[in-house]
């Protein structure tokens, strides 16, 4: 089998094994990537001698008994808004062109701790606002199943490198749906874990209640095992959840008897392609012949999501990126007169258009008379989104439905109307809300060849139950 | 001036806490570093960076609550203050507005009528405090230095309760004397670990309703703080006279200039846009914390007052200077303990310490004098080892230097001669060298004695005990 | 469209997110805001009396660190990104009087 054909847990299996080392793997990724990347631009940034050194490293490590792991000695892609020290991350912006964090992000490191090795950066959509990675600085990323479609976003380019075997596997992050979307639409495994359980020390803000950290694999055991890796308790972050049962691949077994598992009505209705519907149907017919129970319910409060939603991460947003204003780093506009213009320029010249957007919406419901009616109204509207799924994970272990409601749009089809675009995120943007944790399983694909997506929900810190229904559902082929 | 007016004022205090590290990470506190040297990518607003709170921070702004009669908010939040500023690395700052730490308190301040008045606290919250900007001349430029970026702060919110200038620094001497007990802050004025910005407006005395406010800042001392107020007041005035009104705004004062300016801008919209931080959770102050706060409360000054009556004989007047500043107090029962006699520990306090901090300028909190050495020095004196007036010779270098008094005396040689025989030779030296003086003492003029121990001590270098010079040389004539 | 978005707005807007826009950028901003909030509106159809805002999803509380310094100088680092720096310092545009 060739190296950039391989699962983590199948490349680290060999280079234990003796059948290959993890410098030959870095070697055949870099390659690939050299090879691809110009047909995708799925890298903002590409490390080939760090990478290469790290990967030297690792294998004196692995050889000396020191790395045992599924991650030891393989190569994985950052999403460049996640900090990594010495090595550029931009956020996709042009305002972090040529910003170096000086230190590494706590979910990096514990992959580094695992022995992973760090390729490069992906391009997202700028500061991970949109769904498409098309609002990038740096253009965008294409699809590799189809290059005339967006591979959807934010972490557009961690699931097209894992989709283009440019990286073995991906980090990237889900504010809104930005791991589970891209996943679909690219074909593969992308999870957002339950809010806290992946520090976000070092992944730079865009709403900081509902960002979280995730991977993006080739398949459910994948991730079950970089999810184990990249979870635990950070004290640098205050919102860090200590918990226990992180040993996620412990779940990965092949039986959902008796499980209790729900279809919202809602995440069927209007709006929902046909070919979409029809695939999603299917699994679930899947997971209940295998033994789990089945049932169509309703969650209620859905199409209230995505308002409730762009209210409360527009004005975090709006907040967070206050600090990209040409002093301590980034871009600084050439020429100014005095202090306020000199913001002003370098943020309007710096910032692309969806992000200006978003952060003018976000400081308008914030500001003064406007507060109570907009950005509280939406925060007790959150408060009744995580009721409806309090109500539905009393009666069931599961929730099951898409990941979008279409598969991945043509290129330059979305950004005119934003409204529109943000309308796809109906089915994932309420799982942030909610704090709760998410899985995106590839399900099949459309008339097109394009790849459908399965969306598994479960209760907060229920992981191993998502992971031990997509695990089972992802052995179909084998057992059916 | 026709008509009779009345100033009503307000105060929003800032205090820095006195903590090792800053509010929100691992970063010292001290003064006096090179700039930006005392930072780290959470108090420098790093992309990616995220904030811890201390527990000292808020351990100290409850004990603060407490001392001032505050309601102590059981379910609080921190809350994102958003301007721009290169002070403030994030662009925002982070402070509590919808359910700071403490509400309704307050303290009773003495009037100048010598009555009793209590001035309300609104509220105390916690923030941190920004950077320092640093003018650049050479390039006309500023400069920033993030050192004091995430310095811990309260901020104690008064009702607007006070009348005065004279009631202003009452109330803030009382706050200070409370946050000083507690060991919260050292609460100076000028290096700006206190700091207040005056709310003031003016009304027609006896109206019902307040006229419009304007906020001064940049008040530095005391008598800054009363300058301003005076000036405050006799600009509004007049606007009223004139006919014309106060605008709300803020203001800044130069007290070198005597006049305030105000500080609005069109790019200053005063619109902060305050909501709870993402990244920071509630804090739920529990029963078994308070309790814990209270058990650490130390003994007020109320409390010590009726102490020291009690303990020493000591008079009401020093009780009171002495337990007005906690440096004080400290230093008095420290050397007490060591044994020294509370009346003359009281004495130095009140007589030298005092005198020299005038004259230098130095605050109670900056004594660099250790209590053993004071307590040595009365020893010293106590045993007649050295005179009073080589005793405050030594005091004066102690007060600057903190020398080691018994060591200082050795080693300059300034004990008292107590052999009598050198007494003698030296007593014989004078008479023989003044006639006239001790012809006159014979005739009855007593104050030649004066000048005769007055020669002997000259020429033992003022190494005698005068008392001793006095009785020998009565007995030798 | 129910909210229509001035200039006057969004200008002020402009003040408090430190945006300079384009007038046709402007014109744009307008539009699309309106939009948004007509979408937002939507939320007023819920009837949220009685019900708390929720800032944070889980329980979690009193999450502190200790006093303790832990950090030493960074200057190096900290300046490392720096757009133009002196003496140890970020510059900036004065902002003095």
């Amino acid at each position: 089998m060739n190296i950039v054909e391989m699962t983590a847990t199948q490349l680290s299996a060999a280079i234990k094994a003796g059948e290959t080392t993890a410098v030959e793997a870095a070697e055949a990724v870099l390659a690939q990537i050299e090879k691809e990347d110009k047909n995708y631009n799925c890298y903002v940034t590409v490390d080939r001698d760090g990478a290469l050194a790290q990967a030297r490293a690792v294998q004196k490590k692995i050889e000396a008994g020191e790395l045992t792991g599924p991650l030891a000695g393989v190569p994985v892609a950052v999403k460049d808004n996640i900090c990594t020290e010495g090595l550029l991350t931009t956020c996709s912006s042009k305002i972090l062109h040529n910003f170096v964090p000086t230190y590494t992000a706590e979910a990096v490191k514990n992959l580094q701790k695992a022995g992973a090795v760090i390729l490069g950066k992906t391009n997202m959509d700028e500061f991970a606002m949109g769904s498409t990675t098309e609002t990038s600085a740096y253009g965008p990323t294409k699809n590799p199943r189809n290059t005339d479609h967006v591979p959807g976003g934010s972490s557009g380019g961690s699931a097209a490198a894992v989709s283009a075997q440019e990286c073995i596997f991906a980090i990237g992050s889900d504010t809104g749906g930005s791991i589970r979307q891209p996943a679909s639409y690219c074909g593969v495994v992308g999870m957002k874990p339950t809010y806290g359980t992946v520090s976000r020390y070092g992944l730079i803000a865009y709403g900081s209640s509902l960002d979280q950290i995730g991977p993006l694999t080739k398949d459910v055991t994948d991730c079950a095992a970089v999810l184990e890796a990249l979870a635990s308790h950070d004290t640098k972050d205050s919102t860090s959840v200590s918990r226990d049962g992180t040993d996620f691949t412990a779940a990965l077994v092949e039986d959902v008897k008796g499980m209790r598992i729900g279809i919202p009505n809602d995440y069927l209705g209007e709006g929902l392609d046909e070919e979409v519907r029809t695939a999603v149907l299917q699994a679930a017919e899947v997971l209940e012949k295998k033994g789990a129970v089945v049932e169509r319910f309703d969650l209620s409060l859905v199409e209230y999501a995505i308002p409730a939603y762009y209210t409360i991460a527009a004005a975090e947003a709006s907040s967070n990126l206050e600090r990209f204003d040409g002093i301590k780093y980034g871009y600084r506009t050439e020429e100014y007169a005095g202090l306020h213009n000199m913001y002003k320029k370098s943020r309007s010249e710096g910032f692309g258009e969806e992000v200006k957007r978003r952060i003018m919406l976000g400081s308008f419901v914030l500001s003064s008379g406007y507060y109570d009616a907009y950005y509280l109204k939406a925060l007790k509207v959150k408060a009744l989104i995580k009721k409806a799924f309090d109500d539905a994970f009393a009666k069931y272990d599961l929730i099951l439905g898409p990941v979008a409601p279409t598969t991945a749009p043509k290129l330059g089809a979305s950004l005119a109307d934003p409204i529109q675009m943000y309308l796809g995120d109906i089915y994932t943007i309420a799982v942030n809300l909610a704090g709760l944790p998410g899985i995106s399983v590839p399900c099949g694909q459309d008339g097109k060849g394009l790849p459908i997506g399965l969306q598994l929900i479960g209760d907060c810190f229920q992981e191993k139950k998502l992971i031990r229904a997509a695990y089972t559902y992802e052995q179909r082929e084998k057992k059916f | 001036m026709s008509k009779q007016y009345e100033t009503v004022i307000g105060l929003e205090v800032h205090v820095e806490l006195a903590t090792k590290t800053k509010i929100f990470c691992g970063c010292s506190t001290a003064f006096g570093a090179e700039p930006n040297t005392q930072t780290c990518p959470v108090c420098t607003g790093m992309p990616g960076s995220l904030p811890v709170l201390n527990r000292q921070v808020l351990e100290y702004a409850i004990a603060v609550g407490l001392a001032t009669n505050c309601d102590i908010t059981r379910y609080a939040k921190f809350d994102r203050k958003n301007y721009f500023y290169p002070d403030n690395p994030q662009n925002y700052q982070i402070s509590q507005l919808y359910l700071p730490i403490c509400r309704n308190g307050g303290v009773e301040i003495e009037t100048e009528e010598g009555g009793k008045k209590t001035v309300g606290i609104h509220e105390i919250h916690m923030e941190e405090d920004a950077g320092k900007l640093i003018h650049d001349e050479w390039e006309d430029c500023s400069l920033v230095d993030y050192n004091r970026s995430g310095v811990p702060l309260i901020e104690i919110v008064s009702e607007p309760d006070m009348r005065s200038a004279a009631e202003v620094i009452a109330y803030l001497e009382k706050l200070r004397q409370v946050i000083q007990y507690l060991g919260a802050s050292d609460c100076k004025l000028q290096e700006g670990s206190m700091r207040a910005d005056v709310n003031l407006s003016v009304r027609e005395a006896g109206a019902e309703t307040f006229g419009t406010r304007t906020e001064m800042k940049n008040l530095n001392s005391f008598k800054a703080i009363t300058r301003a107020i005076e000036g405050e007041k006799e600009r509004q005035i007049d606007l009223i006279e004139a006919g014309e009104s106060v605008v709300q705004e803020t203001r800044r004062w130069d007290d070198a200039r005597e006049k305030s300016y105000a500080m609005r801008s069109k790019e200053d919209a005063q619109d902060y846009r305050y909501f709870p931080d993402p990244d920071l959770t509630p804090i739920s102050v529990s029963e078994t914390m308070l309790q814990e706060i209270r058990a650490r409360q130390p003994e007020f000054r109320t409390e010590k007052m009726a102490r020291y009556r009690e303990e020493f004989d000591i008079p009401d007047y020093d009780i009171e200077i002495i337990t007005g500043e906690k440096p004080l107090a400290d230093l008095f029962e420290a050397a007490v303990a060591l044994g020294a006699q509370p009346k003359k520990v009281s004495n130095w306090i009140m007589g030298e310490t005092l005198r020299l901090m005038k004259e230098r300028e130095v605050d109670a909190s900056d004594l660099r004098f250790s209590p053993e050495n004071l307590a040595k020095l009365i020893a010293l004196t106590d045993t007649k080892q050295i005179n009073s007036s080589v005793a405050k010779e030594v005091f004066e270098v102690m007060f600057e230097e903190n020398v080691d008094p018994e060591q200082y005396v050795e080693e300059k040689g300034l004990k008292t001669v107590n052999d009598e025989g050198a007494l003698k030779k030296t007593i014989e030296e004078v008479i023989a060298a003044n006639p006239q003086s001790v012809e006159d003492y014979r005739n009855g003029k007593e104050k030649a004695i004066g000048f005769l121990v007055g020669q002997t001590m000259k020429a033992m270098k003022g190494k005698a005990d005068p008392g001793a010079v006095n009785q020998m040389l009565r007995e030798l004539l | 469209m129910a909210n229509v978005i001035n200039d006057e707005t969004i200008e002020y807007v402009g003040i408090l997110a430190k945006l300079e826009l384009s007038a046709e950028e402007k014109e744009r901003a307008k539009a699309d805001m309106g939009r948004m909030l007509d979408y937002i509106d939507k939320l007023g159809e819920l009837d949220t009396t009685d019900v708390e805002p929720m800032s944070h999803v889980f329980p979690v509380e009193n999450v502190f660190r200790e006093d303790v310094v832990t950090n030493g100088d960074e200057r190096e680092q900290l300046l490392s990104n720096a757009p133009q720096e002196k003496d140890g310092m970020f510059v900036v545009p004065r902002t003095f009087e």
